[in-house]
């Protein structure tokens, strides 16, 4: 985190503009192709535009924002409720594997936390096609659950909450189960064993001990899945319906297909203070170092 | 975007960074908890491996499906001929080609300038650096449509002509950040004074940077540029605003599948895979000799 880097200041220069010149091609690129289009953004979402084919005119049209909220409501509301599940989803399910790991993975750690990795190298929309032939009516999951006794016959999974759920919870479940194994791994586990010299039992010390020192992987995690899963229209498009739709959704199809860029941008910009306002949040208690993955 | 969506960032275990050091999550005595315990918790991480890996068996068992229509999603029959065919739809493979080419190009260009930034935050102290780190994690927690989204309003706004240019401009942007942070969270703590004492020996600083400075920051390098690889292949959302007409291999996959889904997508997907897991295992694997020496 960030309080040890002082720790580690060797030969640190003092320098005065070479590191400036160092930064200069990174920083500059960024500065033109993130930070001034965002600008540009802010200045779109405060435009009006006359027709569809028309150029936005900037105008102060603070109305683009409260349509943004009092429209898409539900959209916005879908994408939070359902990123905050996957969220959580991928804390459950990806914790106890990064602790089993970092615990018991032995001289195979390496191996291990290397196979978490490998989903991202195959294309993230044709994973998530893959998921639309696990799913389906008529494939051998649903025929599995539909044999279990008192199952509506008309369970489905594909074009449900559940499945757009699932497919977040998926796809960024790596994202989760690396911050929180580099956490664990930074966890001396004799203090445990001196948890258990205390009486205290395996849970107290675990619950009291690990737990809380590895909160920092936990919360990175959580920003790490949340975020691109709050801005995701793909799950929907494949696993979901329009009745699933998100905001990632309504913001793409504005932009590209019916070219209303000042509502659009209005949206996404809602979605980015929401997120900025966490990072930020997030790095005044712990740093940016976390989320560096 | 971890690290976008793709932020996606997943990365090398950390015993590759720091060599020599004593592995601290090591538990000598295995007292974590109950015997039953444990095991019930080696199950649930088999299980996560097993949810993990389910579409990726998916994905490599329907490359050799012989489906009876235009979508490879149900099972058909066996077949070899799709790996005796793998480039048989032309346009598949032309935006599989362009894909890689994207992902060369912009690569090339974020490592030369990510790396320059770690360096410069590594090394230096200088005023604002807790401020340029804040900005370069912005880029990597925005949600990936709102960087597509402001990138496109640039771009329209310039009258800038969408296509494999603007698809790289974009790919550069989100892979610099990304590479600027993982190389430093890999470069810090080293003892730059080595270097000092390369030119007190008489080297030139070229010569201490190809000496001493290169090889200590290789690993994080060629860590980062898996990593970022993989980002730039995988993205469809910064893609999907940036591209006009232009197509990279998941946009073509999602535009063809309106119509088809062939088997040679997966025959490709899994291509890909091969080659990244026979990376990974190599890189993990010279780290792993690095680490014992």
């Amino acid at each position: 985190m960030a309080a040890d880097t002082d720790s580690d200041d060797r030969g640190l220069r003092k320098g005065k503009w070479a590191p400036y010149g160092l930064l200069s091609p990174g920083i500059l690129w960024l500065v033109l192709f993130f930070l001034v289009p965002v600008m540009i953004l802010i200045r779109t979402a405060l435009s009006s535009k006359a027709s569809r084919f028309a150029n936005p005119e900037f105008s102060w049209q603070f109305s683009n924002f409260s349509s943004a909220f009092t429209d898409y409501g539900p959209q916005f509301a879908r994408s939070f409720l359902f990123a905050g599940i996957a969220t959580v989803s991928a804390i459950l399910i990806g914790y106890p594997l990064a602790y089993w790991i970092a615990t018991q993975g032995g001289r195979w750690k390496n191996l291990l936390i290397g196979l978490v990795v490998v989903p991202f190298f195959t294309s993230y929309l044709i994973r998530t096609i893959a998921w639309t032939s696990i799913l389906k009516d008529d494939g051998v999951l649903l025929n599995i659950i539909h044999a279990i006794p008192f199952v509506p016959l008309d369970f489905r999974l594909l074009a449900t909450p559940a499945g757009v759920i699932g497919g977040l919870t998926y796809n960024f479940l790596s994202f989760m189960i690396l911050p929180i194994y580099v956490s664990l791994e930074k966890i001396d586990f004799r203090l445990t064993e001196a948890a258990a010299d205390l009486y205290g039992t395996p849970w107290q010390a675990f619950r009291k001990v690990v737990l809380p020192l590895s909160m920092p992987g936990v919360f990175a995690g959580s920003l790490l899945v949340f975020i691109p899963a709050a801005g995701d229209y793909l799950n929907n498009r494949y696993l979901g319906s329009p009745k699933t739709s998100m905001i990632g959704t309504v913001v793409q199809d504005k932009f590209l297909v019916q070219f209303d860029y000042p509502v659009a941008a209005a949206l996404s910009l809602v979605l980015m203070a929401i997120i900025t306002t966490m990072v930020l949040i997030y790095s005044k208690f712990l740093g940016t170092e976390g989320l560096a993955v | 975007m971890v690290m976008s969506e793709g932020v996606a960032p997943p990365y090398l275990p950390r015993e590759l960074e720091e060599p020599g050091k004593p592995r601290r999550g090591s538990n000598p005595t295995g007292r974590a908890g109950s015997k039953w315990g444990r095991r019930i918790l080696t199950a649930f991480a088999c299980l996560v491996y097993l949810y993990l890996f389910l579409p990726l068996i998916n994905i490599i068992v329907f490359t050799f499906n012989d489906p009876a229509g235009r979508y490879n999603i149900s099972w058909d029959g066996f077949t070899l001929n799709n790996w005796l065919d793998p480039f048989k739809d032309r346009e598949l493979t032309d935006a599989f080609v362009r894909s890689l080419e994207v992902a060369v190009l912009s690569i090339s260009i974020a490592l030369i300038m990510g790396s320059l930034v770690a360096i410069a935050l590594a090394r230096y102290r200088f005023t604002g650096s807790r401020g340029i780190e804040i900005f370069l994690v912005l880029p990597l927690t925005t949600p990936e449509i709102v960087l597509g989204a402001s990138l496109y309003q640039l771009f329209l706004g310039r009258n800038v002509v969408f296509g494999f240019s603007t698809v790289v401009i974009a790919h550069v942007m989100f892979c610099v950040s990304f590479v600027a942070l993982t190389v430093k969270a890999r470069v810090r703590g080293f003892d730059w004074t080595l270097e000092d004492a390369a030119m007190d020996l008489g080297a030139s600083p070229w010569r201490s940077f190809r000496k001493i400075t290169f090889p200590l920051i290789l690993p994080g390098i060629v860590a980062a540029a898996l990593l970022s690889f993989a980002l730039s292949l995988d993205d469809y959302i910064v893609t999907d605003f940036t591209k006009g007409e232009f197509t990279t291999f998941p946009i073509q996959v999602n535009n063809a599948f309106r119509v088809s889904f062939p088997p040679q997508v997966n025959v490709l997907a899994t291509m890909v895979l091969i080659v990244s897991v026979l990376l990974l295992v190599l890189t993990s694997v010279r780290g792993e000799k690095a680490a014992s020496r």
